[in-house]
């Protein structure tokens, strides 16, 4: 596994890096407090040309690597978790699977859009009963004549109110479970389409995650992504992917309460000395950059897999489940290491630990991720 | 018809994080990142900005410095230049001021001749010398006029229209085009390198390659260029010691200005 960085990869570290210092670390803190979606962020992301990194020249895309993308997405983390949701969620959740299994009409008029910074997009799958069991769909699409009718409704999606369309999954077959799922592509101005009750969160505040809502919501046929009864598979494949944009999130929060944590304990005097001086403070940073490391591994290894072609969903969910559990251990270490002013909002460590919290949480929690590395690792012997 | 406009760029030490070694009083360079130097990158932006404005504007970069300094010349690509050329040669190497601008001089001439050149961009300054004697330089040895501390731009057929910074004020300057002009950092504020442009510019196949000239592509003489071509000899470098320390008077206001008397006249201030 070569893990080293190619020169356009350094590049775009280097760039994005400085974007997230100067552009985005900036905002962080007042854009947690107030909830403000920054939509001057998200042109200045589109601008710069973050949401076509890993993608087709053809289609606008910069023609880079999956590993440049994610790196772009661990950056913009070290300094504002909320950011790279807003890159993530369009680029990964919403075109991925347009770009996989959209004809070449929904590529042109939606996935191009994404990739060249015109619009975003969102992608719509939980619902209230449907979490973890993302299978039980109550949403439905029924075909009348051209177009489906899709009634229900979908809760917790990033965007609600702020990306202007959706992927959508709904039941086209109620007899056959998941096979009877399919995705649709629909537009957030469709008469029919509404936007609920927006949460009021612990973390990554200022991307809204809410509740959409669909009565008698009539969409041509031509919005129908991929085939009828592809629904669960299309989804299914984008989590794959995004789960490793997950762990790059969690990885960058950590690397950030990490940068914080390293000059804080040089400047903070007890004792008359430095506080890093102590050897039970250096410990915890010791431990602290072990597992930050460890991550960095998981995460380069099931990239490699990802570019090499090689199937990666179990270490997709290996680098997800390590990454969102190491942050959140290395955030609780790090307001630890700034004492009661880690505490306050004086400091960013405590927004990065409450940003952290999420990363266990969606694109499957960690328990769904145990699910599929066993699924994957206790194989049943033949008979 | 298409403005032609140059851009003199340097890869410099990220000054903002190096120390100084307090022997020697040189920079002490090891493990310091190398970055495009900052007033540079606001003359390449302000290059960027008329081409935005007028469509029709070709930007050449141009750097001296050794092989990695292409790094430089392909951000400023990416940024957004057309054509990008690293001027790299042992005979260049120890190159004082001085002779640095007479070989960018001399490759200014030689893209002059072929092409024509309406402007010529320089930093004011670069954060490793601090010198801001390459640009002014470049326009005596090309014969040019020289506006430096640009921090506002206008170009209107032919001629430019200037806001110079000086210490308390500004200068509006009016002068006929070509000319060379040394951007401060208030010009703008300079833009991302754009992630497609980036692919384009690096790596194995890049749409755009930059150009490698040596001292056999310019028509300078050898005892020009490097350490024979420069005529600054550093005899000390030092960092200056505080000669003046300050002396608190004590006592109530009479006892103090009663002091400062004293004082002033010991001076033979007053
Ligand atoms: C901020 C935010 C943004 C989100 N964005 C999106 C989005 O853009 N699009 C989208 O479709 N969804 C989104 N989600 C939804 C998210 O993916 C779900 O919340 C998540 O999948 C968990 O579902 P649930 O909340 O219903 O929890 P539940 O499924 O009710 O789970 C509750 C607990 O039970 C555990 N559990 C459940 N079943 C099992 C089992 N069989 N074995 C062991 N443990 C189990 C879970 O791991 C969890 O700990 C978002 C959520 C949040 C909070």
């Amino acid at each position: 596994m070569d893990l080293s960085l190619t020169e356009q990869e350094k590049m775009v570290q280097s760039v994005v890096r400085e974007f997230a210092e100067k552009e985005v670390g900036p905002i962080a803190a007042e854009i947690d407090k107030t909830e403000r979606f920054p939509t001057e962020t998200l042109k200045k992301m589109q601008k710069l040309g973050l949401y076509g990194l890993p993608y087709p020249k053809e289609y606008g895309g910069a023609g880079g690597s999956d590993l440049s993308y994610y790196l772009a997405i661990e950056e913009l983390s070290k300094k504002c978790a909320t950011t790279s949701v807003i890159l993530a969620a369009p680029a990964s959740l919403c075109a991925w699977p347009i770009m996989k299994y959209g004809n070449e009409d929904q590529k042109e008029k939606y996935f191009r859009a994404i990739v060249e910074g015109k619009r975003v997009g969102g992608f719509a799958l939980t619902e209230p009963g449907a979490g973890t069991d993302s299978a039980m769909q109550q949403t439905t699409a029924t075909l009348e004549g051209d177009h489906y009718v899709i009634n229900g409704s979908k809760c917790f999606i990033t965007g609600a109110g702020q990306f202007e369309f959706f992927v959508v999954m709904a039941m086209t077959d109620k007899t056959q479970r998941t096979r009877g799922i399919s995705a649709f592509i629909v537009e957030a101005n469709t008469p029919g389409f509404s936007v609920g009750k927006i949460e009021d969160k612990l973390g990554i505040r200022a991307s809204a995650t809410g509740e959409l809502i669909f009565e008698d919501m009539k969409v041509p046929k031509e919005c129908l992504l991929g085939k009828e009864g592809e629904g669960f598979k299309i989804a299914m494949q984008t989590l794959d992917g995004g789960r490793i944009g997950i762990a790059a999130q969690a990885l960058g929060i950590a690397e950030g309460a990490m940068e914080e944590s390293v000059k804080y304990i040089q400047e903070r005097v007890q004792f008359g000395k430095p506080i890093g001086s102590f050897q039970g403070i250096q410990w915890y940073i010791a431990e602290m950059e072990t597992k930050i490391n460890a991550a960095r591994g998981l995460m380069y290894d099931v990239i490699y897999k990802k570019q090499k072609g090689i199937p990666f969903s179990k270490e997709a969910s290996m680098a997800k489940l390590f990454s969102s559990e190491m942050a959140m251990w290395v955030t609780d270490k790090a307001i630890q290491l700034h004492g009661g002013y880690g505490f306050t909002k004086d400091y960013p460590v405590e927004r990065m630990h409450r940003d952290a919290k999420i990363t266990e949480i969606y694109e499957g929690t960690s328990e769904v991720q145990k699910m599929v590395i066993a699924s994957h690792t206790i194989v049943p012997k033949n008979k | 018809m298409k403005l032609k406009v140059l851009v003199c760029i340097k890869q410099v030490p990220d000054t903002n994080n190096v120390k100084i070694d307090k022997e020697t009083g040189t920079l002490i360079r090891k493990g310091i990142k190398s970055i495009l130097n900052p007033e540079d990158k606001n003359a390449l932006e302000e290059a960027l900005r008329l081409k935005d404005e007028i469509g029709d504007v070709f930007i050449t970069v141009l750097s001296m410095g050794p092989n990695q300094a292409s790094v430089v010349v392909k951000e400023a690509i990416a940024m957004g230049a057309d054509r990008g050329i690293l001027l790299s040669d042992r005979n260049f190497a120890g190159s004082d001021t001085w002779a640095t601008s007479a070989i960018l001089s001399s490759a200014i001439n030689k893209i002059k001749e072929e092409d024509g050149l309406d402007l010529i961009f320089c930093g004011r300054q670069a954060i490793d010398g601090d010198t801001a004697q390459v640009g002014p330089q470049i326009a005596q040895h090309l014969k040019l006029p020289v506006i430096s501390y640009v921090e506002e731009l206008k170009y209107s057929e032919n001629k430019v229209l200037v806001k110079r910074a000086i210490e308390d004020g500004h200068y509006i300057v009016e002068c006929p085009t070509p000319v060379l002009l040394t951007a401060v950092k208030q010009l703008n504020t300079p833009r991302y390198p754009n992630m497609k442009r980036i692919f384009e510019t690096f790596g194995e196949n890049p749409e755009r390659p930059i150009e490698t000239w040596t001292a056999e592509d310019i028509s300078l003489a050898k005892e020009n260029m490097g350490l024979n071509g420069s005529p600054t000899r550093v005899k000390k470098i030092f960092t200056p010691s505080r000669k003046f320390e300050g002396e608190f008077l004590q006592g109530n206001l009479k006892e103090v200005a009663r002091q400062l008397i004293v004082r002033l006249k010991e001076r033979q201030i007053i």
